[in-house]
Order: structure tokens, then sequence, then C-alpha cells
């Protein structure tokens, strides 16, 4: 029980990758990219959990209360919003490539050459 | 404890789905929903801020972009034949 | 390489990357059982010394605030970049018609009455939550980018329950672009505003205040403003862009 978060990085990692390996569809490819990042997302979290503790934030709770790891939250949380914007620049570039090249399937495009 | 085991294992299975869906449209949506469930892990995880910018960034402006590059994608393929 | 030979390495690489990965996380602590110590001295000194009780807030724009400037520029870069990819080409013009205001357009309508109803309804809220999310980063879960999106989502929301035409008026260009760049440049001048202080850059030197009130934790505020802009900023502009693009060579794909 106590390997599944990890298990579940790994898995989420492998089944990504095998989604862009196979992919015939650029946008697809993307989409599956975010499956992976997502695993990194579900392993810095589960780094910084702490059982029975409560959320990082002592508005309510007395100050001395142990709570889970706020440096992996603070760090995924600016993570997920900038690999999005990241995720619209390579759409942008998807446009780009079937403009110039007609087609969004990858394996057309290697054998395309311009 | 069970919340969180569970919320893994749909984790796993949605990820599953979001790759095995071929057809981009069909997966914007399943991206969407995996987005949400996510997002209920993080909340599980005793981590609320990940999970306000999980639900947020997944669920709204990720499915956004995705349907309108392929909106303009369909064009420009409709014009060239 | 083929797409066979591509499976093929595929196939033959996944299991032994797995296993290494595996293999590395079981040399983790188990899953629960957090060591670390930099997490323990945080959240003991954050409420004493910044005078906020959000944790996560004060280690992203205070302890570790440099990382954060860093995945800013991350975000406009990539909004940049974007902008420059969808740029109107040589060859292609802009389909001037749908620009005009046509008065059989207003009779004409595609979206359903209950969307454009809900759409109507939800905006102003929206707009509300996304500063309110953004202004109390440092007193509840939330802040500057979380707010952002929220705010952006505002402007999808028009153009999904409205018109185009609605969405230019109400997002006029040159005022996303100056939102989104002075959000930028205000994180680095609120943290050269530390070096001129006196101390290091990024150094929190406004008045602390009273912890849990809105006017406190010195300028933590004042970055969740500038990053809830910029996020705001840039992700309205790539929208923009993606929409413009729409626009582009005509209604061929259906208005």
């Amino acid at each position: 029980m106590s390997f599944l978060p990890y298990a579940v990085v790994v898995w989420l990692l492998l089944v990504g990758l095998y989604g862009i390996v196979t992919s015939h569809h650029l946008v697809h490819l993307i989409v599956c990219l975010t499956v992976v990042q997502s695993s990194s997302y579900v392993l810095l979290l589960a780094i910084g959990y702490r059982t029975g503790a409560e959320a990082p934030i002592y508005k309510d709770i007395p100050p001395e209360t142990p709570v889970v790891d706020p440096v992996v939250q603070a760090l995924t949380l600016t993570d997920v919003v900038v690999e999005a914007t990241v995720a619209a620049l390579l759409l942008a570039l998807v446009v780009q490539a079937q403009k110039r090249f007609g087609t969004v399937d990858p394996d057309e495009i290697v054998t395309l050459k311009g | 404890m069970v919340l969180q085991g569970v919320l893994l294992v749909l984790v796993a299975v949605g990820g599953a789905t979001v790759v095995l869906v071929r057809d981009p449209l069909r997966q914007a949506i399943v991206a969407g929903v995996f987005g949400l469930l996510l997002g209920v892990l993080f909340f599980a995880f005793q981590a609320p801020d990940v999970a306000l910018s999980q639900i947020v960034v997944g669920s709204v402006a990720l499915p956004a972009m995705i349907i309108l590059a392929l909106a303009k994608l369909a064009q420009l393929r409709g014009s060239d034949e | 390489m083929s797409r066979r030979v591509r499976g093929g390495l595929f196939w033959v690489a996944a299991p032994v990357f797995g296993f290494l990965l595996v293999w590395g996380l079981l040399g983790l602590p188990d899953f629960g059982d957090y060591r670390g110590p930099y997490g323990d001295l945080l959240q003991q000194v954050a409420l004493p010394e910044r005078h906020t009780p959000q944790v996560v807030g004060a280690t992203t724009f205070d302890y570790r605030g440099f990382d954060t400037l860093g995945e800013e520029f991350i975000l406009f870069a990539a909004a940049l970049g974007a902008v420059v990819l969808l740029r109107q080409q040589r060859g292609e013009e802009k389909d001037e018609e749908e620009e005009q205001d046509h008065p059989a357009d207003r009779q004409r309508r595609d979206t359903s009455d209950a969307l454009r109803l809900l759409g109507l309804g939800l905006v102003g809220p929206l707009v509300v939550l996304g500063f309110y999310v953004i202004v109390h980063g440092h007193l509840t879960p939330g802040g500057g980018f979380q707010g952002g999106v929220v705010l952006a989502s505002a402007f999808v929301l028009v153009h999904v329950a409205g018109r185009y035409l609605i969405l230019q008026r109400v997002r006029p260009m040159p005022l996303v672009e100056i939102t989104e760049a002075g959000g930028a440049a205000g994180f680095v001048l609120v943290g050269l505003g530390g070096m001129i202080a006196g101390s290091t850059f990024l150094f929190n030197f406004l008045p602390l205040g009273e912890p849990g009130t809105l006017l406190s934790a010195g300028m933590i505020p004042l970055l969740n403003i500038s990053v809830g802009l910029e996020v705001a900023g840039a992700v309205v502009l790539l929208f923009s862009e993606f929409l413009e693009q729409w626009l582009l060579r005509g209604r061929g794909g259906g208005a």
C-alpha cells in the first residue's frame, strides 16, 4: 500500500510515453505529454506527504500541528500553470506544422522533408 | 487513507484512458475529466493550492486551447481540399 | 526511423526504464514518513517571521521567490513564442468582413439561449472571484497563479456565450499585452525594491502588519497581484491568438 503512489507515478510516466511513441496525430501527442507531466506532480506531492497531517495553512489550526511539506506544494503549483502554457506553445507549433507540411501525422512529416 | 488509494487507482485508469482515446477532440474532454480527478487527488493529499491550480488549468484552460487548435486545423485542412 | 522500429525500441527500452525507476523509488522513505528538515523549519518560521498563515504562499513568493520569478518568465516566454509563431504571414489575408458588425448576424444565433444567459450571469462573479483569489493569496489557498487563470477564464466565457465581436470590444489587445508585461515587470521591480531598501534582491522590505489581515505579510500581496495580472494576460493572449488564427482566411470552417 505504501508503494502505491510511486507505482502510479511510474505507470503514468510509461503510459504517457507509450502514447507519445505510438501517436498518429500531433495533438494527441501533446495531450499524452500532459499525462507525463502529471506524473511528476503526483511524485512531488507524494514525497512531501506526512500521514495524519493537515494542509500547511495555519489560519484555523493551532501553530504546532504537524503539516505536510509546503516546499513541494510551492514548486508544483507554479509548475501546473507554466506547463499548461508550454502546451499551448506546442499547439501553436502544431498549427504551423499543418500550414507547412499539410499534415499532422508524425510519421508523414518525417517522410515529407519540406 | 482509503480515499487516497481509490483516487490513485482512478488516476492511473484515467491516464490510460487519455492515452488510449485516439481522436483528439474526444481526448480533450477526457483530459478535462482527468484534470478534475487529479485535482481531487491533490486535495486528498492535503494540498489545496495545488488542487486549485490543477482544476482551473486542467479543466478550463487546457481543453479550450486544444479545441481551438483543432478548429484551426480543421479549417486549414478544409481549405486545402 | 520507421514506425515499427520505433515501436520495437520502445518495448525494449520501457521495461528497463521502468525497472530503474521502481528501483530508485524504492530507496525513498515510506509514503507518509516525511523527514525533510526544510519543511519543518519553514512551518515553524513562516508565521512569526513573515506574519502570514499561508506557508505555501510565503514559500512561493518569499523564501523561494527567485524560483517563482523564473517560472513567471517561462510563462512570459511561452506566450511570446506562441504570438510569434501564429503571426499573420505573407499570403494570408484577414477576413475583414468578420470584424464588422452586421445587423443580420445579430439575428442569426448559433448558441442556445440557456448558454448565453448562464454566460452572462457568470462573467461578473468570475471576475470578482478571480480578483478575490489573487488578493487573498497570503491568507487562504490561492494566489497569483490560480487567480490569474480564473480571471482569464472569464474572457473565455465571453467568447463561448457571446460573439467574437463582443470579446474584441471587451478585451482590447494593447491592454492585454500591457497587463501581461506590467505584471512580469512588476515582480522584478518589487524585488529590486528590496535591493534599494538596503538588502538582497526580493527581500521583504514592506511593513509586515497583523497576521490574518489583508494588508499584511509585506510584499507578498504585491507579488501576488503582479503574478496574477501576468498569468491572466498571458492566458488571454494565448487564447486570443488562437481565435485570431481562426479568423484568418475567412470562414471556411463555418462560423
